[in-house]
């Protein structure tokens, strides 16, 4: 990283810890950055104008630039830099822009229309051709304009990269805090982002883990606990209204709920009699069937983006490995070779490579490895002991996963290549369980 | 393509990083002590929505405390496990064989066994070794005469540690089955 590269950087720091600690932008998470890719598309995001009286509601350009930025695609030029605040697209002058270096600049406008409604409205200009490349105008109310700052930010990232954004999904994670005897468990919401966090479930002494969510961003299934000691089971969560609901009673514990990419299927796994297999369970009717049939410990399903294919963790072969069988339970065989250990699985959206938790061996414990299905090469892409709970970004750049700080559970992402690193810090409590939605 | 966690951001972490709790650790012999303080013994679960809420207030279980004697091996209601393993260690063996004879010549009492692993692993593969350890207690209960319909298996993985240290002083606290009744 050269010298000018770190200032920029640090000076970025300035902008997003100013932004992020603000009161008004306060949320649960915090994100910082530990390591960044230091070769993205240089680009220019001028602060929003804001026309409307008192402060603006929110920061549009700013909800913007931490996003490009978290993607580690984009190298935010730093606004001290910038010879001219155009807001308006008659106002550009390339030169200011091709002087500092930006190949692409954003600009906009946040107006308040009426006492609650705003109209947004932004251009991103391609500085070398001199011409708009997209531009998008939003009427929302102020409770939207997060959530449209991010669609900006999805169109930015499209225009850029030619990769879908996912910057306007969410995320599922659970809490965990310690009171006197007590674990509190918490099942949050909240933005790609790690604003807006939402509590939907908590729980007194009754662990909760492994939220998935339905493809339509409804619903979370997930696992907890009930009082009656009858064991791990799944529920259902309705996420607007916090309806729930356990799902058919089964003689055994029911774990490790998979959403199918159709929405009607979920696959889990059930223990019956001391044998843990994979079932598929119409969400409709509850019907189940059997998909494996091991006497071996066979969990966390997870399907094919086609919905064909199952990958999931089994000890067959004496430890946890990664295994590929057919949605209706044939030709099942085994996927990982490599390193002491595999599981946890999933696939991205292109379905050639699994996301999954590997254990190299010689005592280096667990990190978060991405596996080539065609090459069956696995890409190491952290440097954790205990890192666990990986999930793709609907677009499949991005990996969201909990690792530990001393004995602390937190949240962090890394890109897919591996290059962009970053730490979502809750300011109390142990979080872990990361699951992104698809939509939002 | 590894890279280390390198910027200033990790300094402000230090000092969560080295404050995890020590482990204590008491293995010798029999006097194996766990300390049940860090599960409670009330149980709740609150849904709500982001729009509306719902609230339902849960029931009161009491987990039953350990009895002290430790000569006798029917005070010892934990026995202990090696890693990723449900093989009983000839200790806990006969640990699990008195209080199955003890179980099989009281006809009407039930148990609870109950499955736990360390953190190593994912959560979801430790769900099920720990149903495995259970399992693995419930058989030798079984052969022994207790009738399987006494016998309630649960596995919590590992959710509900004993020992919050990140060593195998800990972790060998954590890898076990606890028989409750």
């Amino acid at each position: 990283m050269t010298p000018d590269r770190i200032i920029r950087r640090l000076a970025l720091w300035w902008l997003l810890g100013a932004f992020a600690f603000s009161p008004s932008a306060f949320g649960k998470l915090t994100i910082e950055i530990t390591e960044g890719a230091g070769s993205g598309i240089p680009i220019a995001a001028v602060p929003f104008k804001w026309i409307g009286s008192g402060s603006p509601p929110e920061d549009i350009g700013a909800i913007v630039s931490a996003d490009l930025y978290r993607s580690g695609r984009f190298d935010l030029l730093p606004a001290s830099d910038f010879l001219s605040r155009p807001s308006e697209v008659s106002e550009v002058r390339y030169k200011d822009w091709r002087l500092i270096k930006a190949e692409a600049l954003v600009v906009g406008r946040l107006t308040m229309t009426g006492p609650d409604q705003f109209d947004v409205s932004f251009e991103l200009l391609d500085v070398y051709r001199e011409k708009v490349k997209t531009g998008l105008k939003f009427s929302v109310k102020r409770s939207q304009l997060r959530q449209v700052a991010h669609q900006i930010s999805d169109r930015i990232f499209y225009e850029m990269t030619g990769i879908e954004g996912a910057f306007n999904t969410r995320i599922a994670y659970v809490t965990m805090q310690q009171q006197d005897k007590d674990r509190i468990y918490q099942l949050m919401v909240a933005d790609s982002d790690g604003h807006n966090p939402q509590e939907i479930l908590k729980t007194t002494n009754l662990p909760v883990l492994s939220p998935s969510w339905s493809p339509n961003g409804q619903w979370l299934a997930y696992v907890s606990f009930s009082d009656d000691r009858s064991g791990a089971n799944i529920w259902f969560q309705d996420i607007a209204s916090g309806q729930r609901r356990r799902i058919a009673r089964i003689d055994g514990s029911a774990s490790a709920p998979a959403w199918s990419p159709d929405g009607r299927s979920l696959a889990l796994t059930v223990s019956a009699s001391g044998n843990t297999d994979i079932y598929v369970m119409q969400v409709a009717t509850g019907e189940l069937r059997r998909i494996t049939k091991d006497p071996a410990i066979d969990t966390e399903p997870a399907w094919s983006p086609d919905g064909r294919d199952l990958v999931f963790t089994s000890d067959r072969g004496g430890r946890p490995q990664i295994y590929r069988a057919k949605a209706d339970g044939t030709g099942v065989e085994r996927l990982t070779r490599e390193g002491k250990e595999n599981a946890g699985a999933s696939y991205d959206p292109t379905g050639k490579r699994l996301v999954l938790v590997t254990n190299r061996g010689s005592g280096a414990g667990y990190q978060i490895g991405v596996f080539y299905l065609e090459s069956g090469r696995t890409d190491v892409l952290t440097d954790g002991t205990l890192d666990e709970s990986p999930t793709f970004s609907s677009n499949g750049t991005m990996i969201l996963y909990a690792t530990k700080m001393g004995r602390e559970g937190v949240l962090a992402a890394v890109s897919a290549d591996g290059r962009v690193r970053q730490l979502l810090k809750l300011h109390d409590g142990d979080v872990r369980e990361p699951a992104w939605s698809v939509s939002r | 393509m590894m890279r280390r966690f390198g910027t200033i951001v990790l300094v402000l972490f230090l000092g969560v990083a080295i404050s995890g709790c020590a482990a204590s650790k008491k293995k010798g012999g029999s006097a194996v002590e766990v300390e049940d303080a860090t599960i409670g013994n009330t149980t709740d679960s609150t849904a709500s929505g982001i729009g509306t809420g719902d609230t339902t207030a849960g029931e009161i279980i009491v987990v039953e405390e350990n009895t002290t004697d430790m000569d006798d091996p029917l005070g010892q209601r934990v026995v202990y496990f090696d890693f990723d393993s449900a093989n009983l260690t000839p200790e806990a063996q006969r640990i699990v064989e008195a209080h199955a004879q003890y179980l099989a010549g009281n006809p009407g009492m039930a148990v609870v066994l109950e499955g736990h692993a360390d953190e190593r692993g994912t959560r979801e593969y430790n769900l099920a070794l720990g149903e495995r350890r259970a399992n693995a207690v419930s058989q030798i209960f079984q052969s022994l005469g207790v009738p399987a319909d006494a016998i309630r298996t649960i596995s919590y993985g590992e959710e509900r540690p004993v020992s919050m240290g990140q060593d195998e002083g800990a972790w060998s606290l954590n890898r076990r089955v606890e028989i409750l009744y």
